[in-house]
């Protein structure tokens, strides 16, 4: 019975994502630009070569470890849009740490990546006080964290932390090289980040199938107030959940600085916080298939850069293309949804 | 009164129009029971919609036509999804959100920075001449008259009128409304769309009045200091518009202090209204409020608290299913 449930499922969702890139179609026609040939690009730009190979797993690496702090928060019933200004104030407090220490390479980098998931925790959390002690919605809480650490950086970058030659938009001069993540052979990606990327995903995922802690986080977030009648505390869950997913998303923004960057730039996250809750949207809470549509998701932004170079056409094509996929495989689940209750009801 | 202070309240006046569009047009969505998330998304969308339609057909009405149009089509798509399908309103609308804002770059990308149509100024004969009230309220343009007829009317609506009582009925009490005969998921899709309507108005007088012309997000971040006026104003369209001045007069309060003290960093400016926002929620949801009212005689605390407090409509962001 299960198997051709999931097959369904399978076909729903296929059937959605085609929809959603013939809709992209007429626009790319809308605009007079040869779909046939975006798309190419798009593709190319993404997966021609190893170096572009290395480039999307380097986005890989923040977007999942992003989506893995969001399943837990999501299981928590939170809806933690402040993951974009988690990720910044991360980068910003690993960039701290940098400017702090001077230390052999194989202690510099563990203390500069605990220091991003320390800022990116506590940034979280800030939200989440917002929460359980202001009553104010994470979702309102977050997003004006979002813009606050957005502007601190720009303040840091060109007050503070600007380069001894002078401040511009290309960010604080660069580190060190005894603090830069190793990376593999000449490519942008680094074993390190993606290690540390695979692990937060197989600890969030053991965390919420197999242990009481994830089990009660899944009550609160399916209804808080009966958890608390039986003796959860709701608070404490909740600011818990708000710390991991902090964390894992500042570890995202530390790896952005001392593995991609090699310094603090003003787009620090570039909207990954944005497209990781997309991925877990589209994913549907479940775990297991967050790696491949993040990698999915990597990739569209790592490609669409060339339909600007090539075509002339604006990069936010690929954001189109996520957006119109996510909101179409929401509505062919709810429709698919209404007509089985609509079967059940006659 | 001296002119420079007369000239910046008029200017308060005209900046703050769009978010009054918004915040009243979500107001009376989330009245009817149903959040538009989507604001930031669809202002932008349909700000880049207005100016490109006006600058392609040189009509500043068409424009604000089209605006419309995309903003009640974009709240269509959530009321479809949260109504119909009974979606999670808020995952639609942040989908959304983000869709619309790329959308307007990529639609809009060979709009930016081109010169185009503005709203000309048209000061009311007689009315003009009055003092203070003249050159502050009635020296302006057809986009900020609206704005106070939206104000005026939609309180009357919601208040003064039977479907403004039915409006009120679909987001408190559904079942009773339905029991009452009220069809409470097609007054639902009505409200979103209407709402979602003048969202769009709000980004046309963005583009087209306010903030002239269009360039990459344009717009972001005011529809979501738009929705949380909303929350602010406590679901109360006279209430929602004096956030929306209120936050239009403390913008014009910064820029004078940037002005005046040249070394306070600009960032802080970038970051003011968002912190500001925070501590308005705080304010009118948090029990800070209440730790301060407490500090008030009892008879006067619970006419304040009555006037500050704000609570959501009780059936907001729920599934209405008949039985």
């Amino acid at each position: 019975m299960k198997l051709p449930r999931q097959l369904a499922d399978i076909g729903l969702t296929l059937g959605s994502v085609l929809l959603a890139i013939l809709v992209t179609t007429l626009i790319l026609i809308a605009v007079g630009a040869p779909p046939g040939e975006a798309y190419r690009n798009l593709l190319a730009g993404a997966l021609e070569s190893p170096v572009k190979l290395a480039d999307v797993m380097t986005a890989w690496v923040p977007l999942s470890l992003a989506s893995a702090g969001l399943l837990i928060t999501f299981a928590a019933g939170l809806w933690n849009i402040g993951i974009e200004g988690q990720i910044v104030m991360g980068a910003v407090a690993a960039t701290w740490a940098v400017r702090l220490f001077d230390l052999p390479s194989l202690l510099y980098i563990p203390v500069v990546l605990l220091a991003g998931m320390a800022g990116g925790l506590a940034w979280a959390v800030l939200a989440g006080v917002l929460k359980t002690h202001g009553n104010v919605h994470e979702i309102f809480g977050g997003l004006g964290l979002n813009f606050i650490a957005a502007a601190f950086t720009n303040y840091l970058i060109f007050g503070p932390w600007r380069p001894a030659s002078r401040a511009t938009m290309s960010g604080t001069a660069p580190f060190p090289s005894t603090v830069w993540l190793p990376n593999l052979g000449g490519l942008r990606v680094s074993p390190l980040a993606l290690l540390a990327a695979l692990i937060g995903m197989i600890a969030v995922y053991v965390a919420l199938r197999g242990t009481s802690w994830g089990l009660k986080l899944k009550a609160v977030g399916k209804n808080s107030r009966a958890s608390q009648l039986i003796g959860i505390d709701t608070t404490r869950q909740m600011l818990t959940s708000f710390a991991i997913c902090g964390a894992l998303a500042g570890l995202g923004g530390a790896i952005q600085t001392i593995g991609v960057y090699h310094r603090l730039i003003p787009q620090i996250s570039g909207g990954y916080g944005y497209l990781a809750i997309l991925v877990v949207l589209l994913a549907g809470m479940r775990t297991v298939w967050v790696p491949p549509i993040a990698f999915f998701f990597a990739a569209v932004g790592v490609g669409s850069p060339r339909l600007e170079l090539r075509m002339q056409l604006d990069s936010s094509l690929g954001g189109v293309l996520q957006g119109t996929i996510v909101l179409f495989v929401l509505l062919a689940y709810g429709l698919r949804v209404r007509l089985a209750e609509r079967k059940s009801e006659r | 009164m001296n002119n420079e202070l007369l000239r910046t309240l008029a200017t308060v006046v005209a900046v703050s129009a769009p978010l009054v569009y918004a915040g009243i047009g979500e107001t009376l969505t989330e009245k009817a029971g149903v959040i538009n998330l989507s604001l930031d998304g669809s202002i932008l969308l349909s700000a880049m919609g207005a100016f490109a339609t006006a600058y392609l057909t040189g009509s500043l009405f068409w424009g604000f036509v089209v605006a419309a149009l995309i903003g009640a089509a974009v709240a269509a798509l959530i009321a479809f999804a949260s109504i119909s399908l009974r979606q999670d309103q808020v995952a639609v609308g942040f989908v959304l959100t983000l869709l619309c804002a790329d959308l307007s770059s990529f639609l809009g990308n060979p709009f930016v920075h081109k010169p185009g149509p503005a709203i000309p100024n048209m000061p009311i004969p007689i009315l003009k001449d009055l003092p203070i009230v003249g050159p502050i309220l009635f020296s302006q343009d057809l986009v900020v008259y609206g704005s106070f007829l939206l104000i005026l009317l939609s309180w009357l609506w919601t208040f003064k009128t039977q479907p403004g009582l039915r409006l009120q009925g679909i987001g408190e009490r559904p079942e009773a409304a339905f029991a009452r005969g009220t069809n409470v998921n097609r007054l639902r899709f009505f409200y979103t769309v209407l709402g979602g309507a003048l969202v769009g108005i709000a980004g046309a007088a963005y583009s087209l009045d306010i903030k002239l012309g269009w360039s990459h997000n344009h717009t972001a971040g005011n529809g979501w200091i738009a929705l949380a006026i909303v929350i602010f104003g406590g679901w109360h369209p006279l209430r929602v518009a004096f956030g929306a001045y209120l936050f239009g007069g403390l913008k014009a309060l910064g820029s004078v202090m940037q002005r005046v003290a040249p070394g306070v960093p600009t960032q802080i400016f970038q970051a003011a209204p968002f912190a500001l926002m925070i501590v308005a929620l705080l304010l009118v949801s948090g029990n800070v409020l209440d730790r301060l009212l407490a500090y008030l005689p009892r008879r006067t605390r619970q006419r304040v608290t009555s006037l500050v407090r704000s609570s959501p409509p009780a059936a907001l962001g729920k599934p209405f299913v008949e039985e």
